[in-house]
């Protein structure tokens, strides 16, 4: 059976007709056209697909489209605060090169905007449980801690 | 992804007649982390899911010095890890909650769905059952309360009648004289299946140890106690010659199974190191 599922896409009142077993992931990559969200694996393993729903990071491919009925969900394409400006956690990531064939790269982009906007002055052993459930199979973690790492202290300086 | 019908209730009595009314192959709709990923991998056959998750009044979190803590059934694994309450005063559940999958999947996954799939290898049960938890059930002709221990009959198969609903867990409350441990072995530190789980949850009086329960997961068909271990504890003031003598019987009293992530043999050495260092980290609450 089809609904109208309205929300909130990165700020923007949403509607979008779906199946009812659809995915989020595949209601916002093939409905809604938003093809930034990653699918990995499908099952929850990879952290690819990770979006921010309500405030809180999740698998888009463990949660159906149907339940994001209401919800504000922040995906890839709404990190960037304007058209030719970058996040610090993108601008970081690019210098570090932190990003090979960047399949997990929104994920865990997501991933690490959460992180920072809860935790400006996150501990080394924060940041590695805050990635852990997002995986890599090419760049390696180390520069991707790094750029999380670097972001973190450029954004505490531009606040202060 | 099979196709199925998604329903939601808006009352306990709805969903139950639904899952009575729209016949087999019906499942209540959580957290949706296990369903959706077992409906992907073609393990389960469902043709319709019955959403619970606008059910007034599973979303609660309380405590109290008599009744201890109660969670409903709506209550995610992540919001029970980073509630202060838990990590101060039941270490053990903190410890379990804290290393089920992701932080991702723990913003979705229930704990009250984690206990319903009933896996030998799920990380909330040991604890749990250790502390001598109790299960809150609903059905449209009465509520019933059931000791966690109990509920389980095998592998994913549970007490649960046609047409029941889970609505929440009661832990007893987590007195001065208590000292509780989780320990989950695996592969690696994040994202695993545990491979062996051990909980032990003890109570101390004047250096004896006056109670103690040893929960074993992943090694037998649901999550086992080890009660003659467990005997052997009781009264002593748990020094290192007994613990290990117990930690043997433990090796004994388990049923393990060889499979993909470690044979038979090994779970049972396992058991045998894990029960030791349990009650030895437990301990640590009096040092
Ligand atoms: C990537 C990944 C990693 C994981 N890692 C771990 C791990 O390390 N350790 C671990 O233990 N688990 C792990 N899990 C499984 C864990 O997420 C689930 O067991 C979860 O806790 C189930 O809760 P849920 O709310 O998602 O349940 P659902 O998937 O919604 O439901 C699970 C089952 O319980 C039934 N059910 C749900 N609620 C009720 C109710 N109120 N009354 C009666 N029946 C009910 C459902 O019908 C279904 O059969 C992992 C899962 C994923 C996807
Ligand atoms: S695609 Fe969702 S976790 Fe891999
Ligand atoms: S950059 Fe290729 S998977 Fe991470």
């Amino acid at each position: 059976m089809k609904r109208i599922v309205e929300l909130t896409i990165n700020g923007e009142p949403r509607d979008m007709t779906v199946d009812s077993c659809r995915s989020l992931l595949d209601a916002l990559r093939d409905d809604v056209g938003l093809t930034g969200t990653k699918k990995g694996c499908d099952v929850g393993d990879c952290g690819a697909c990770t979006v921010i729903v309500d405030g809180e990071p999740v698998n888009a491919c463990l949660m159906l489209a149907v339940e994001a009925e209401g919800r504000t969900v922040e995906t890839i394409e709404g990190l960037q605060p304007g058209v030719d400006t970058l996040h610090p956690l993108q601008d970081a990531f690019m210098r570090h090169g932190a990003s090979q064939c960047g399949f997990c790269t929104p994920g865990i982009l997501m991933m690490a905007k959460k992180l920072l906007d809860d935790n400006p002055r996150p501990s080394d052993e924060d940041i590695r449980f805050g990635l852990s459930g997002n995986i890599c199979r090419c760049t390696g973690y180390t520069k991707i801690f790094d750029a999380i790492k670097a972001a973190a202290i450029e954004m505490e300086a531009a606040r202060s | 992804m099979r196709r199925f019908e998604y329903h939601r209730a808006d009352t306990l009595e709805q969903a139950s007649r639904l899952l009575v009314d729209l016949g087999d192959d019906t499942f209540l709709f959580n957290g949706g982390t296990d369903l959706l990923v077992e409906i992907r991998e073609r393990l389960r056959r469902v043709r319709n899911v019955v959403d619970i998750k606008q059910i007034r009044g599973l979303s609660d979190i309380t405590y109290d010095e008599t009744r201890g803590l109660t969670f409903g059934a709506l209550v995610t694994v992540g919001r029970l890890e980073n509630l202060p309450l838990v990590r101060q005063r039941y270490p053990n559940l903190r410890a379990a909650f804290a290393s089920l999958g992701s932080i991702q999947v723990r913003n979705r996954a229930t704990v009250v769905g984690n206990v319903c799939r009933a896996s030998p290898s799920a990380d909330t049960i040991p604890p749990l059952i250790a502390d001598g938890a109790f299960i809150h059930i609903y059905s449209r002709t009465n509520m019933r309360v059931v000791p966690l221990a109990e509920f389980f009959t095998g592998p994913g198969k549970t007490v649960l009648a046609k047409g029941e609903i889970v609505t929440g867990i009661t832990v007893p409350p987590a007195g001065d004289n208590a000292g509780k441990a989780y320990l989950k072995h695996g592969r690696r530190k994040a994202m695993e299946l545990s491979t062996v789980g051990v909980a032990v949850s003890l109570t101390m009086e004047d250096g004896l140890c006056n109670d103690i329960r040893i929960a074993l997961g992943a090694v037998g068909a649901t999550v086992l106690r080890a009660p003659e271990a467990e005997a052997m504890l009781r009264g002593t003031s748990l020094d290192a010659a007994i613990v290990k003598n117990a930690a043997d019987k433990a090796m004994e009293e388990c049923t393990p199974i060889s499979n993909v992530r470690a044979s038979a043999e090994y779970r049972r050495d396992m058991v045998g190191v894990l029960t030791g260092r349990a009650i030895k980290q437990a301990l640590e609450a009096f040092a």
